[in-house]
């Protein structure tokens, strides 16, 4: 949604409704001043904090000292950070895709209208959106469980003996399925909210051309849902890059597979609050942040071009 | 996107009506229900809902019955309400404070999200003031800041003023929520008539009299849909809390949750993950109660979103 209101809002003042605003006045400050404010001081404040801090090292020996751009070349050279960076870049590729083809395939299917209980598809796949991370994350971790937990028991039940879901090939994978879990029925939502507004008239019109299911799809559906999509792919982006609560919880039931760096924001965290690093641990979160605007933003860019 | 507006106007009011019965459909008559399409759909409610009925299975058995018993099935011992009594008296009934707080942080945090995103939408909707694109420009911008990247920053800076280890840590920083104030301003757009506001100043109403009760009643779809999703953001935070807070007086319930997990990996430990999945469970009734009982509204909301994306 944010990365993509610029353009809505440049593509609505000229074809918008027309909105008869009263003349330019501070009056609309009084309304927006309350969030301004706090925004600033949860924002903006610490943004400018972050920078600044990313300029200094705080030595035992000698105190706090700047050191203009040395924490961001070491940063650059950071293996432990970059290695982090790689594996939820891995994660996006891999799990965003299935996640949100998931979530689109439903759509579509309750869209369409050729469920038995649409409805109740609707509600109960969103459910899980409802279930905070730390409820998500331990669940799953205990039915990950090869001795107590729902793979312990189908491995006794069926005499198998299942990989460990927690080994350190598989957690990656383990958590990409609880991400998974936790977000389908989000986007999905998104998606059907979409769907929902698309003009019945083209729907007609293309009935009349003698279009099948699958040609109004991809010539009609998904192309008017393009903005919907191309938001759900940066938010999933940006989740995936921020991935923090599930590996951090999960650390406790797979200590041997999940590392303190497992992520970038992991790292940053480990960083300052077990390495009391925190210019250096601002100078990560930095990076990955912008590590981060410059995929959203091309992600947009190709999603808006594309047939446009 | 902007497509979508005028074509949905255009569309004659006439043929509304032979498709009073089924209103969305283009096709005479209902499409064709498909059981394979249903079942195939299926599989997805299914990997949805695995998870809540191991909760609820797993609630239901004592320490030991957890190890011994089938995930989805019961145990020889039915221990449901001794969980839930012993959640609530474990460790002085901490469980007890963990869920004030948590109700604290939502009613304040959320409420007072909402509020701002409300005020803030109507005045980005409805009125022109100088900084206008300024402050859309600042706010899209720095929400494509990761918001973990503010974490620490923003804990240095509390610490400073003494705000860390209070309430206050975690309540002001849940009071922005930039799609809160998009889905606001979306929506104020569409469901106030310019011409109303006008008629209630020409009437004499001051704009602070315009918003209340005028403005305002006709927002209340997007103000549950904003509200609703600013409650499971700060019902299930869990990163903010955790930097924030150490004293677990304040925790919210992710935290305390999670606290007692931790504590069946120190050596000595308490293992008590009963109370950790029943405690689970009663973390995640609320939420999913209110969406259900308040689905019209948010579903409303939500679709009005997506008109302009």
């Amino acid at each position: 949604m944010t990365t993509l209101q610029p353009s809505a809002a440049i593509g609505r003042s000229p074809a918008g409704p027309p909105v008869r605003r009263t003349r330019r006045s501070w009056k609309g400050w009084g309304f927006i001043g309350p969030f301004a404010l706090v925004f600033a001081v949860v924002f903006l404040a610490p943004l400018a904090y972050s920078v600044h801090l990313s300029l200094f090292r705080t030595q035992l020996i000698g105190g706090t000292r700047f050191v203009g751009l040395e924490n961001y070349q070491l940063a650059l050279q950071d293996s432990q950070f970059w290695d982090g960076v790689f594996r939820v870049g891995l994660f996006l590729l891999i799990q965003v895709p299935i996640m949100l083809g998931v979530a689109l395939l439903v759509a579509l299917a309750i869209d369409s209208g050729r469920l038995y209980g649409k409805d109740f598809f609707r509600i109960t796949v969103f459910l899980p959106y409802a279930v905070p991370a730390v409820v998500a994350t331990l669940m799953w971790g205990f039915m990950y469980g090869t001795r107590y937990g729902l793979v312990g028991d189908i491995d006794s039940a069926l005499g198998v003996s299942l990989p460990d879901p927690l080994s350190a090939d598989l957690v990656l994978a383990s958590i990409g399925n609880i991400v998974t879990w936790e977000f389908v029925g989000y986007n999905m939502l998104i998606f059907y909210a979409a769907l929902r507004v698309v003009p019945h008239s083209l729907y007609e019109a293309a009935q009349i051309d003698g279009a099948g299911q699958w040609r109004v799809i991809t010539a009609i559906k998904l192309p008017a849902i393009r903005g919907a999509l191309v938001i759900a792919t940066i938010f999933s982006v940006i989740g995936s890059f921020q991935l923090f609560n599930e590996p951090a919880i999960l650390q406790k039931l797979a200590p041997n597979a999940i590392t303190t760096d497992f992520t970038p924001n992991y790292y940053t965290y480990s960083l300052s609050f077990a390495g009391q690093q925190q210019n250096y641990s601002a100078t990560v979160a930095i990076v990955m942040g912008v590590i981060t605007m410059i995929v959203a933003y091309v992600v947009q860019l190709r999603g808006m071009r594309k047939g446009a | 996107m902007a497509t979508t507006t005028p074509v949905r106007q255009s569309t004659p009011p006439k043929s509304a009506a032979p498709r009073l019965r089924a209103p969305r459909r283009h096709i005479p008559g209902r499409p064709r229900r498909s059981v394979l399409l249903t079942v195939l759909t299926g599989v997805v409610l299914v990997y949805s809902l695995l998870p809540l009925v191991w909760l609820l299975f797993s609630a239901t058995k004592s320490q030991e019955g957890l190890a011994r018993s089938f995930g989805l099935w019961l145990d020889s011992d039915f221990d449901l309400w001794a969980n839930i009594a012993d959640t609530f008296a474990y460790q002085d009934g901490v469980f007890v404070r963990w869920l004030l707080n948590t109700l604290l942080y939502v009613v304040v945090g959320a409420g007072g999200a909402t509020f701002l995103a409300v005020l803030g939408g109507y005045a980005l909707a409805k009125f022109d003031f100088p900084g206008k694109k300024a402050v859309f420009a600042v706010v899209i911008g720095a929400v494509a800041v990761p918001a973990t990247a503010l974490a620490v920053p923003t804990f240095l800076l509390f610490s400073k003023v003494g705000l860390t280890d209070t309430p206050w840590a975690v309540i002001i920083p849940s009071l922005i929520s930039p799609f809160g104030l998009y889905l606001m301003w979306v929506f104020a757009s569409e469901a106030i008539p310019t011409e109303l506001m006008e008629a209630a100043r020409i009437d004499g109403a001051g704009e602070l009299r315009t918003f209340f009760q005028v403005a305002l009643p006709l927002l209340a779809p997007g103000t549950v849909t904003v509200l609703l999703f600013t409650t499971v953001a700060t019902w299930n935070n869990y990163f903010l809390p955790l930097i924030m807070l150490k004293d677990p007086d304040w925790y919210p319930l992710t935290l305390g949750l999670d606290a007692w997990n931790k504590q069946a990996q120190t050596s000595d430990g308490d293992v008590v993950t009963n109370l950790v999945l029943t405690g689970s469970l009663l973390t995640v009734i609320p939420l999913i109660a209110a969406f259900l009982l308040l689905q019209k509204y948010w579903q409303s909301g939500l679709s009005a979103g997506s008109v302009k994306e």
